[in-house]
């Protein structure tokens, strides 16, 4: 992957002057390169990763394996597609092994989660089966460790 | 009450007459501070790599408590043997040609003392890492510092080698990638040190520890020019690459008479490298490419930040090649070293360590080491421009 994106992806909120300092390049290239990542959808946006547990938020995610019956032509493009438009579904990917579809999904409390798996993803013509796993607590998401290490007991200063 | 003042010291005089580290003094005072930023710390800032911390809690867990043989784990010597051939293509028999230390520092001190006489000189070049003199001196040999300045980019040079060495020159001491410059020999200058060696019939001990962070040149050893490995001891260990200090396992790789001499002081004296240390490092050469690679990656980066920096700062600072410090001048402020650095602290809280802790040529230059994360490199840049700029207007 190009650094450039390595970068942005550890810190998207680093501004192009001190990227182009590290990636010993000037900040125009820079910019150049971020607007072009922008404009062909290799960047799709940027979000702050956040950790909800710190929230005083009742809101229930679960993860939910669906299996269904491929269509002729559509593959399981189409019913993947029309899953993954409910603003419900936070991420969802297409897998292999016992099951075809893993999907991210949130509601403000159990009851709006068990609604959307009972009425309108388990009624979806297509969809087979559903396993519901609710989340207890996130330990790590995207990378980062939700809970700081502890800083090492360095030295101040050392040869 | 016994009044020490009435008898003449107890301590041996070639102890007595070392001088303290500089480094040291410079660590009381910044203790005595609260929210500091420092730059002033020779050690990686990543914790080490996990998979390598999990096999040591494993090995412990199977009841790993006990010695090794004087040399070193077996394996782990199998794994040095074929980490060192395979990365700078030089062979070495495990058997009898690797010893493991307790981390580089005492490879260094086994060599020095493995081969040195009483009135030996040794040439090593300054500024350097704060043992290199007084290890020479406690072994009463006579070290004879070789400076070393920004134009080359601190390289030691043949010419300026050609002008210290004598009849009584026995062993040269080389660090590259150099603590605290960051300099790196090219392929040609080690070859030119090469023949210098050969030349003199000099024995050469390398202390190679930051070569796996090189970010510009070759990752190379000396001991793989023509006719160097009969006279070089090769030394590195799993510190800084590997984010290990704390772990204590370095090694030597040296032909097996020099290792051998080596291990006779090591057994009578330390014995063995921890066993859990030793198991660690196996998994380290095993599996910690990825790891290893990552924080180099994250180093120059850093080195690229800091680097422009502090020169937008208005310190003139060479490009570092290798290690985790710029030495940036500061003499051209009209300020010593030392100074530079109390102000710097009391005035902005930033720590820097002077570059005469590394030897006399040192001053007029700080060190500022980047094994520090990116936020803290980040403001401790913004306040040195402020403190430079300070100083300029007068």
């Amino acid at each position: 992957m190009d650094e450039l994106l390595k970068l942005l992806k550890q810190n998207a909120l680093e501004s192009p002057r001190n990227l182009a300092r590290m990636l010993g390049t000037d900040e125009d290239t820079v910019k150049a390169k971020i607007d072009e990542y922008e404009r062909t959808g290799v960047i799709r946006g940027y979000q702050a990763l956040v950790n909800e547990d710190k929230l005083d938020l009742s809101r229930v995610r679960a993860v939910i394996e669906v299996k269904i019956s491929p269509e002729r032509e559509g593959g399981f493009d189409r019913v993947a597609s029309r899953i993954s438009r409910f603003p419900e579904v936070d991420s969802l990917y297409l897998m292999s092994g016992g099951y075809d579809l893993l999907v991210f999904v949130q509601g403000d409390n159990l009851r709006d989660v068990a609604l959307f798996v009972s009425e309108k993803l388990a009624t979806l013509q297509g969809v087979l089966s559903t396993a519901t796993h609710f989340m207890l607590k996130t330990y790590k998401d995207q990378g980062v460790l939700m809970e700081s290490e502890r800083r090492n007991e360095r030295l101040q200063v050392s040869p | 009450m016994n009044d020490s003042k009435s008898r003449p010291s107890r301590v041996a005089r070639h102890v007595a007459g070392l001088p303290r580290s500089g480094i040291r003094d410079f660590f009381d005072i910044v203790s005595a501070r609260d929210d500091v930023i420092s730059l002033g710390i020779g050690e990686p800032d990543f914790v080490t790599p996990w998979h390598i911390r999990e096999s040591s809690v494993y090995a412990l867990e199977r009841g790993a408590t006990s010695y090794t043989a004087n040399l070193g784990l077996l394996e782990l010597r199998e794994c040095i043997a074929r980490y060192i051939s395979g990365t700078f293509g030089v062979p070495y028999d495990p058997g009898s040609e690797v010893l493991v230390t307790v981390g580089v520092s005492e490879a260094l001190d086994l060599a020095v003392r493995a081969v040195i006489e009483p009135g030996d000189e040794v040439l090593y070049h300054e500024p350097c890492y704060v043992s290199y003199g007084p290890l020479v001196r406690m072994a009463h040999g006579v070290p004879v510092a070789v400076d070393t300045t920004p134009d080359p980019g601190f390289k030691v040079t043949v010419d300026s080698l050609e002008k210290k060495v004598t009849p009584k020159t026995k062993l040269l001491l080389l660090n590259f990638p150099t603590n605290p410059t960051g300099a790196v020999l090219d392929r040609a200058d080690m070859e030119g040190i090469a023949r210098f060696a050969v030349k003199h019939d000099l024995l050469v001990i390398t202390d190679e520890v930051y070569t796996e962070l090189t970010y510009e040149g070759e990752c190379a050893s000396i001991a793989a020019q023509p006719g160097m490995r009969e006279r070089t001891i090769l030394l590195n260990g799993f510190s800084k690459a590997w984010a290990m200090t704390g772990f204590r396992v370095g090694f030597a790789c040296a032909p097996p008479e020099l290792i051998e001499a080596m291990m006779k002081i090591h057994q009578y004296t330390m014995l063995c490298a921890p066993i859990l240390s030793q198991r660690a490092a196996i998994e380290a050469i095993r599996n910690g490419d990825a790891a290893k690679r990552e924080m180099c990656e994250e180093y120059r980066r850093r080195r690229n930040y800091i680097h422009a920096a502090l020169n937008e700062a208005g310190l003139e600072c060479h490009k570092p090649r290798g290690a985790f410090y710029a030495f940036p001048r500061v003499g051209h402020l009209g300020i010593k070293s030392k100074d530079f650095s109390l102000r710097l602290l009391d005035e902005e809280k930033v720590a820097c360590v002077p570059g005469t802790a590394f030897g006399a040529c040192g001053e007029g230059f700080i060190r500022c080491s980047y094994a520090t994360q990116m936020d803290d490199i980040r403001e401790a840049m913004k306040r040195i421009a402020a403190f430079v700029g300070r100083l300029k207007a007068g």
